[in-house]
């Protein structure tokens, strides 16, 4: 790509891509040409399972003034959980 | 230019080659119908993918009378839409520099091989793909023209080299065996104005045969119709400088 600036995160997640649910394992989090967005380079979040293949992938491409507020709102939100004392991170249950 | 009582057609299909350490890839091929010998063109896809502009793309070149290949240089990356599979190597940094020369070096070989080739090969590439056009026609020496549109990352700096971009294109300049036409848009930002200025002075230090243009009003890929970036006018006279010197130099 022309920036190459990207960046991987393993994660714990689900996505949902069409009707259906999917395991998400990795966050690539990349500035540059973006599919969709009208901007020559965008921030764009791929949350994508890449064992089970390039389709596994819900994806967002954002203005640089959306990502920064992204950020800022799930820190946001973290913290008021943490504030609450609501903050839970053991699955309840089985992988499906 | 076609005449309206001329015979024309078209053949365009996907076709398996061998790429780089003799893997088996796939590529587009377009190529007229009847006719030739034929010059010939490999097409490099852009960072987006081996997508439907590309596919386009290729009919063009063939439409004008050239044999047209377009390897896909995501093969190795697995199958999808061709979104999915650009965003997979967009994650991954790219490919890397000697693969895409094997394969280009492979798409080269093949259009060589076919009865109907004039015996001249180009190379076209747009985005990334004018990026590895100008570094194939430098390392691979078998082309005969380079059509380089908006290539980022030819002038690169240290801080900016990856395993996977081991070197410049740059750095490469001298090496250059054939004349090369280069479009750029005056409101790009990779490369920008000053890479453009920087690529054309190596150019002009090594003593190649070269012409610039640039573009005002035009950023980062002008001649992609599907996307803001489109610049009509600017498109119109690109595709017809960059025609004009393929017909000198590859016909």
């Amino acid at each position: 790509m022309c920036t190459m600036i990207a960046h991987q995160a393993k994660i714990e997640g689900r996505g949902k891509s069409g009707e259906d649910w999917f395991e998400v394992r990795e966050a690539n989090v990349s500035y540059d040409h973006p599919y969709d967005m009208p901007l020559e380079h965008a921030l764009n979040i791929d949350f994508v399972n890449e064992a089970a293949g390039p389709g596994a992938r819900v994806a967002v491409e954002l203005s640089i003034e959306a990502a920064r507020k992204l950020v800022q709102t799930i820190e946001a939100v973290l913290a008021q959980a943490e504030q609450s004392g609501v903050l839970e991170d053991k699955l309840q249950a089985a992988s499906r | 230019m076609y005449q309206t009582n001329q015979y024309e057609g078209m053949i365009a299909e996907t076709v398996s080659m061998q790429g780089h350490k003799g893997d088996t890839i796939n590529a587009y091929v377009a190529r007229p119908l009847g006719g030739g010998p034929h010059p010939g063109m490999v097409v490099i896809h852009h960072a987006p993918g081996w997508d439907e502009w590309y596919r386009e793309c290729t009919r063009r070149f063939a439409h004008h009378g050239y044999v047209a290949i377009s390897p896909n240089l995501y093969f190795r990356d697995g199958h999808g839409t061709p979104e999915d599979v650009g965003a997979k190597v967009r994650a991954g940094g790219g490919i890397p520099d000697e693969q895409v020369l094997g394969d280009l070096d492979g798409a080269n070989k093949l259009l060589r091989s076919l009865p109907y080739l004039n015996g001249k090969v180009g190379v076209f590439g747009t985005c990334s793909g004018g990026r590895h056009g100008f570094l194939a026609a430098c390392r691979l020496k078998n082309f005969d023209a380079l059509v380089e549109c908006w290539g980022g990352r030819v002038v690169q700096a240290k801080e900016e080299l990856t395993p996977k971009q081991p070197v410049a294109p740059i750095d490469y300049t001298k090496d250059l065996p054939c004349p090369m036409i280069g479009l750029f848009g005056n409101d790009d930002k990779s490369p920008s104005p000053e890479q453009v200025n920087t690529h054309e002075a190596e150019l002009k230090k090594q003593g190649k045969n070269y012409e610039f243009h640039r573009y005002d009003g035009a950023g980062h890929g002008f001649f992609y119709y599907d996307r803001p970036a489109y610049r009509q006018e600017q498109a119109v006279d690109g595709w017809k400088k960059l025609f004009a010197f393929c017909e000198k130099n590859l016909r």
